[in-house]
C-alpha cells in the first residue's frame, strides 16, 4: 500500500535485517535432500482464498468477516454516509463474488480487494453524477476558499491534539470531490500520480484539490474548537 | 517566472504550498516559512491534520444484516446465471 507524503519518514525508519540474522538463518536451513521442492503449506488466510476462489460459500462468508470493516470503512470515509457506505459495501463483495477467480496474486489480496472498491466507489459516485474533481472548484476558488482566507493572525491554534469526532465531522462535511482527495491521499496513503490516474485528472490538480481540502478542514477544526470554547 | 523565497508574499507562498508538499520538498527550512509565523502556523496545522486524518480514522463494524444482504444477492445472481 502506498504511503502518504507525511508517513514516509516513520516507514523509513524501521531497520532491515541485519546480517547475523540472515547468516543465522541460513546457517539454520535443513540441506536440501528433495529433488522436487514442496510448495510451502498454505496460510490460513490464503486457504480460505483459495477456496473462497474454488466456490466454496462458507470460505467468502470468512473472507466477508475478515475485510469488512475495512471495506466498509473505506467506503463510509468516501462518501460520509452510512446507508451509501453499506450498499457500495454490498457491492464491493458482489463483485468480488463475480471476480475473485480472477485473482492470481500479482499483489496482495487485501490491496486488490482495496482497488475494487475504490473502483466500486469511483463508479458510484459517477453515476449519481458528482463531479470527481471539479475544475471550476479547482480553478476558480470561491470568496471563502484557497489561500487567501488564512491570511490576517491566526486566532486559534491548534497545535496538540485534534478531536477525533471533529475530524471525523469536518471530513463528512467536505465537498465530495475534496474528500475523495483528501481520503485517498492523506487517509488511504496514495500518492497523487496514482489519484490522478484513478480520478482521470492532472497530478496538479489532486495537489491543489487535497490542498484545499486541508484548508477547509483546518477552518472547521478551529470553529469546533471555538465553539468548545464557549462552552 | 520564480520568485525569490524571501521576497516572496504570504499569498505566493501559499499558491505554491500544495506543489511543495505534493513534491515532497523540505517546507519547514523553506526560507518563508523561517521568516512568516502565519505561513509556518499554516504549514503546522495542515500537517497535524494529515498526520491527524491518518492516525484518527479507526476501522467501522457495518450493520449485522449486510452479509444477510450480500449472501441473498449472490444467491439471487447464482440463480440468474444456473437459469441462463
Amino acid at each position: 500500500m502506498p504511503r502518504s507524503r507525511f508517513q514516509k519518514q516513520a516507514t523509513e525508519a524501521s531497520a532491515p535485517e541485519s546480517v547475523e540474522e540472515k547468516d543465522s538463518k541460513v546457517q539454520l536451513r535443513e540441506p536440501a535432500t528433495q529433488v522436487t521442492p514442496t510448495p510451502p503449506p498454505l496460510s490460513a488466510d490464503a486457504e480460505i482464498l483459495a477456496r473462497a476462489q474454488a466456490g466454496d460459500h462458507h470460505a467468502f462468508a470468512d473472507l466477508y468477516s475478515l475485510h469488512k470493516r475495512r471495506i466498509y470503512s473505506l467506503c463510509l470515509r468516501m462518501v460520509g454516509n452510512v446507508a451509501e457506505a453499506e450498499d457500495l459495501t454490498q457491492e464491493a463483495f458482489l463483485q468480488l463474488h463475480r471476480k475473485i477467480a480472477t485473482f492470481r496474486g500479482d499483489s496482495a489480496f487485501s490491496t486488490w480487494l482495496h482497488r475494487l472498491s475504490i473502483n466500486v466507489v469511483l463508479m458510484h459516485l459517477r453515476k449519481k453524477g458528482l463531479p470527481l474533481m471539479s475544475l471550476d472548484e479547482a480553478m476558480e476558488p470561491s470568496y471563502d476558499d484557497g489561500p487567501g482566507r488564512s491570511f490576517g493572525a491566526p486566532d486559534l491554534s491548534l497545535t496538540g491534539s485534534i478531536d477525533r469526532l471533529a475530524l471525523e465531522r469536518a471530513v463528512a462535511a467536505l465537498p465530495a470531490g475534496y474528500r475523495l482527495i483528501f481520503v485517498l491521499h492523506d487517509v488511504e496513503g496514495f500518492e497523487h500520480n496514482e489519484i490522478a490516474s484513478m480520478l482521470d485528472c492532472s497530478v496538479g490538480n489532486s495537489k491543489s484539490q487535497l490542498h484545499k481540502a486541508r484548508l477547509k478542514l483546518r477552518d472547521a477544526l478551529r470553529l469546533s474548537l471555538r465553539k468548545g470554547d464557549r462552552r | 517566472m520564480t520568485t525569490d523565497p524571501k521576497s516572496m508574499s504570504c499569498e505566493q507562498f501559499q499558491a505554491q504550498l500544495s506543489d511543495l508538499v505534493g513534491s515532497g520538498a523540505d517546507v519547514d527550512n523553506h526560507s518563508h516559512i523561517r521568516e512568516c509565523d502565519i505561513c509556518r502556523q499554516l504549514y503546522q496545522e495542515l500537517k497535524i491534520i494529515a498526520e491527524a486524518a491518518r492516525q484518527m480514522f479507526p476501522d467501522e463494524q457495518p450493520e449485522d444484516n449486510l452479509w444477510e444482504r450480500i449472501e441473498s444477492a449472490i444467491k439471487k445472481e447464482d440463480g440468474i446465471a444456473r437459469a441462463d
